[in-house]
């Protein structure tokens, strides 16, 4: 019996060493990627926010209806060009796949600028920064800044634009979108040419 | 035969709480290591902020978690893809204790997780706004093995349900290889700037209910390659 109690010890060692080790603790929900391939190479992908249904946060000084309710916006002069706002994000298939920050800065010194960072949990984060004017009268154009994970090798352009909802048989339809076009090409680092040598 | 099964299901049970006990007290575990920025001999911006939910702008999660989220109103990162993520929007403050910005925090928690390495990982990012100076992007990975061992879980032994003390520990353990976290910079003053950070907490108390009680983030921000260096007040010293 001594020896099977001493079995059982380190089964039980072991087995919790291996469950520890080969069982994942951490496992996030993934959305399949809706990616089209760009004619010129690279990729595309398309994400939304519905509005005002996916937004999470306004952060601007002087709110009439501040969101959420409570919010404390910082005051001060500092902060008076500074508006932040937080949303959802969806994919092309209206699934919530992450959630982003969009922030507008006023500055007499420096320019006027608009960023989003988007952070999708399963994939990576992508950071953008672009002009507050629009190319067509429609499309602001941004460049990719920074990645993490997926995006971390990318380089590429993203457009953002508002497109309003023209359904009124709906009812409680969002008033409309935003709408944020990725084209990201991926560069080769020296490990994936020796992976595929 | 009764009699062996018992005796296999008390080993095993013994064996699951030695293995139990060795990785909770692995010697080799993360530990505390100095910043890597603390011997720069480059210019430094220091930020800090309150990691308490209710000193926040905004804090939210899945709304199921030990700290709620705050406004109340919120919304809820309920849908199962953000299920893992928090997000913190806060003010961050200068070196002397000045507003100098906001700062928006999201954290997920990482599948890099391995708790056989003492590593209880999160990948996390910033998107610093300092008005009149410009923004910039930190992304990380952060372990928080030692928080956990240190701090919550000593809260759930403890009979008040509570941890008080001093407690101090830089979270950040990479992407970069001296465990910084890597810095790119948006527009103004910091267009152009990538370079290497470290975010430390400072606790000094915790709630089994409500999470951190009494509870300081600090961002210590390298500047490198940046032509101009006028940032006075952010600059540690």
């Amino acid at each position: 019996m001594v020896k099977t109690l001493i079995f059982g010890f380190l089964l039980g060692i072991v087995g919790t060493i291996a469950a520890v080790y080969y069982l994942p603790v951490v496992d996030q929900y993934r959305e399949s990627s809706i990616i089209a391939v760009a004619p010129n190479g690279g990729n595309t992908e398309s994400f939304y926010m519905n509005i005002p249904t996916d937004r999470i946060m306004v952060g601007a000084p002087n709110q009439a209806e501040p969101l959420p309710p409570g919010i404390e916006w910082p005051v001060g002069e500092a902060f008076s060009g500074l508006r932040a706002e937080l949303f959802k994000v969806r994919n092309s298939d209206e699934t919530v796949i992450g959630v982003a920050s969009r922030a507008a800065s006023e500055s007499e010194e420096f320019g006027d600028s608009i960023e989003w960072v988007v952070h999708l949990p399963a994939r990576g984060t992508f950071y953008i920064s672009m002009p507050p004017e629009s190319v067509d009268g429609v499309h602001r154009v941004g460049i990719l800044r920074a990645g993490t994970r997926e995006f971390g090798p990318m380089h590429g352009r993203v457009s953002e634009r508002w497109v309003a909802n023209t359904d009124d048989d709906e009812e409680d339809a969002p008033d409309g979108r935003i709408e944020l076009v990725t084209s990201f090409v991926g560069e080769f680092a020296d490990d994936m040419l020796e992976e595929t040598s | 035969m009764i009699r062996h099964l018992a005796a296999l299901f008390i080993g095993l049970l013994l064996g699951a709480f030695v293995a139990s006990a060795l990785l909770y007290y692995n010697p080799l575990a993360a530990r505390n290591s100095l910043s890597p920025l603390s011997v720069s001999d480059q210019e430094i911006i220091s930020l800090g902020y309150s990691a308490v939910a209710e000193d926040a702008i905004v804090y939210t999660n899945d709304g199921e978690s030990t700290v709620h989220p705050y406004p109340v109103k919120v919304q809820q990162l309920w849908e199962a893809p953000i299920r893992r993520t928090e997000v913190l929007v806060t003010v961050l403050s200068d070196s002397r204790n000045n507003a100098a910005g906001v700062g928006i925090k999201f954290m997920s928690d990482s599948e890099q997780t391995r708790i056989i390495n003492g590593e209880a990982l999160v990948d996390s990012v910033w998107h610093i706004l300092l008005p009149r100076r410009g923004s910039l992007f930190v992304s990380q990975t952060e372990n928080y093995w030692n928080f956990l061992r240190q701090i919550v879980v000593p809260a759930h032994w403890s009979s008040g349900d509570s941890w008080k003390g001093s407690w101090h520990g830089n979270t950040t353990v990479g992407p970069g290889a001296l465990g910084t976290a890597r810095v790119t910079g948006g527009y103004g003053e910091y267009a152009g700037l990538d370079s290497e950070a470290v975010e430390a907490i400072s606790a000094r108390a915790y709630s089994v209910a409500a999470g951190p009680v009494a509870m300081e983030g600090r961002l210590t921000i390298e500047v490198v390659g940046r032509a101009d260096s006028q940032s006075a007040g952010l600059n540690a010293e």
